[in-house]
């Protein structure tokens, strides 16, 4: 046999599965090192502007004139996880629009990737898990922030950032999934008014559901968002687990949405690189 | 089978067929290429070069057919063989939110290459695509030419055994051609396998031990440059250009001039032996052409004749 072999045994061998993941994350990890101190920077005013305009300004109002309207906290302590879920729900899908669109039409990195040993699987689950840590990051911010506003009053608040990531990543997956079937990212403004906007306004994040009109509650439970909140919700005034069954209920249709969300990320990426 | 294989040829296709819905793009195309040959597929654009060459980077299923790629079966080996292919596609796809070094060090990371290790090579393919000083540059500001050398330079991180360059220099000036062509054939003399699409006639001349015409999703004829020339066209080529309205009046006076004789919408090409007595012979029949030149037979001149078109449109 006259193939040399000795280029083969001087090979590594070729990442697959977690590992070709995580190569996938680390190239985002370098995108991010040059955009990190603005991205981060915003992460925290963007908190603290809400907070103390709507937590603070508005919430001196709320306060002053219906003392129990949100079962005995303050608007601050009530709007603070509502803002967290909200937030991570826009950044999820945020982040899997233009980077999506990025990797298949604009730079074409995913295809770059596709040519090494990287399969599509793992370049939509490394995105996958870049978004998480993203989402992760924004949350440990957010929560620092409200503490500082003294909007975090139980130790349990630290479980509203996994609960924020969780929000975030049921958005990201479908909403990455959706993009990879997209030319160019027009419709992204029609998603972010038709759904985003309202689903941001109407899931619980800024009042409870109870004070919306009794034919339209119901509807609040096809949110996702609305399980992201009352998770965050739950975790930040400690009364996650006042309704065990409840909380399991949130958590598993979100958990839901994330997986089936990066099941179809998966295929359509794979339908657009492997064609 | 795969070994006996491996060892005859490092590409091995029979009937390959590559369809998109009910358009075929690649029609039951044979093709072997061999450890440390340049092999090109020349033909137009629409000819199934590009689907071809995608089959062979492993990252397009084809539909009918047996490849195999180092020996080894796209359809269950897809990673191993990409592992150990270069490819430079005929879009750039390099990071411009990266420095050029960084495009190099991450490509080479998903090689299962160590950070160390992709310093290193990023480092000496910097300095063999003549980019050393842009290292730390971004990528957006490169010259179309640089962009080229450093997708090139990153198609070499893996140290392949086989690059896959798909219409290497469509969109360059000539100088920047001529850069790139002197870097491949300094790879070729290494002993890396090139495998690469055109529809340049030059480039297919210059850089092909041997190459594949396609036309219409079919390989209509294989061969070296110079066998191809010889089989399909003759020596030289005495091409007459006529004013307008002319042409189309000098029937039949043209006839018995040549070996064979194409008719161009604006020139009558006449395949001989000798160029400059065919020329002659036309004159003293009386014509009167604008202009003639007297050239040899050119891999344009084999694609003419196998397609009636030319190459380039």
């Amino acid at each position: 046999m006259s193939t040399p072999t000795r280029d083969l045994e001087a090979r590594p061998a070729v990442p697959s599965g977690f590992r070709a993941a995580a190569r996938v994350f680390e190239h985002r990890a370098y995108q991010y090192r040059r955009a990190f101190r603005g991205s981060l920077f915003g992460s925290f005013v963007n908190p603290a502007l809400f907070l103390t305009a709507m937590g603070l300004g508005l919430g001196g109002y709320v306060n002053a004139n219906s003392p129990d309207a949100f079962g005995g906290v303050s608007y601050l302590l009530f709007l603070a996880p509502g803002l967290l879920a909200g937030s991570a729900m826009q950044q999820g899908i945020f982040e899997a629009t233009f980077p999506v669109m990025y990797g298949l039409v604009w730079r074409r990195i995913f295809h770059a990737m596709y040519a090494t040993p990287i399969g599509p699987r793992a370049v939509a689950l490394g995105t996958l898990a870049w978004i998480a840590f993203r989402l992760g990051l924004v949350a440990i911010i957010f929560t620092f922030v409200a503490w500082a506003f003294g909007a975090v009053t139980s130790p349990l608040a630290i479980l509203g950032i996994p609960a924020a990531i969780l929000t975030g990543l049921a958005f990201a997956g479908p909403m990455g999934a959706y993009m990879a079937t997209q030319r160019t990212p027009d419709k992204f403004s029609a998603i972010f008014r038709w759904v985003i906007t309202p689903l941001f306004l109407f899931s619980g994040t800024f009042f409870p559901i109870e004070s919306l009109p009794g034919a339209l509650q119901p509807i609040a439970w096809l949110s996702p968002l609305f399980h992201g909140v009352e998770l965050t919700r739950g975790a930040t005034l400690g009364t996650l687990l006042d309704d065990p069954f409840r909380a399991v209920a949130h958590l598993a249709i979100l958990v839901g949405l994330v997986a089936v969300g990066g099941i179809l990320f998966v295929r359509n990426i794979r339908a657009k690189l492997a064609a | 089978m795969s070994a006996e294989i491996a060892s005859s040829s490092l590409i091995h296709a029979r009937g390959l067929t590559k369809r998109f819905g009910t358009f075929t793009a690649v029609d039951a195309i044979d093709f072997d290429v061999a450890r440390g040959e340049a092999f090109g597929f020349l033909g137009p654009n629409g000819a199934g070069k590009t689907s071809t060459m995608r089959m062979i980077g492993c990252t397009s299923p084809f539909n009918e057919g047996t490849l195999r790629i180092l020996g080894m079966d796209p359809e269950t080996e897809g990673p191993e063989i990409r592992g150990r292919l270069g490819v430079v596609p005929q879009q750039d796809t390099l990071d411009e939110e990266l420095t050029v070094r960084e495009n190099l060090v991450i490509y080479g990371r998903y090689f299962g290459l160590s950070r160390a290790e992709c310093g290193r090579r990023a480092d000496e393919l910097l300095e063999f695509a003549q980019l050393s000083e842009r290292r730390n540059s971004r990528v957006e500001p490169l010259s179309g030419g640089m962009k080229r050398r450093l997708t090139i330079a990153r198609a070499l991180i893996n140290e392949p055994e086989v690059l896959l360059l798909d219409e290497p220099t469509t969109g360059l000036d000539p100088q920047a051609r001529h850069l790139l062509w002197d870097r491949l054939y300094r790879l070729k003399q290494r002993g890396v396998t090139l495998v690469l699409t055109t529809h340049y006639m030059d480039e297919a001349e210059q850089l092909c031990d041997r190459l594949v015409v396609m036309d219409k999703a079919r390989i209509v004829a294989v061969g070296s440059p110079r066998q191809l020339i010889d089989y399909y066209s003759t020596r030289e080529v005495a091409e007459l250009r006529f004013p307008v309205g002319v042409l189309e009046a000098l029937d039949g006076q043209l006839d018995g001039l040549a070996d064979r004789i194409e008719r161009l919408p604006d020139r009558v090409l006449l395949y001989a032996e000798d160029g400059e007595a065919v020329a002659e012979a036309a004159h003293h029949r009386g014509l009167r052409p604008e202009t003639v030149l007297v050239r040899r037979s050119t891999l344009e001149d084999v694609f003419l004749r196998l397609t009636g078109r030319s190459l380039v449109d």
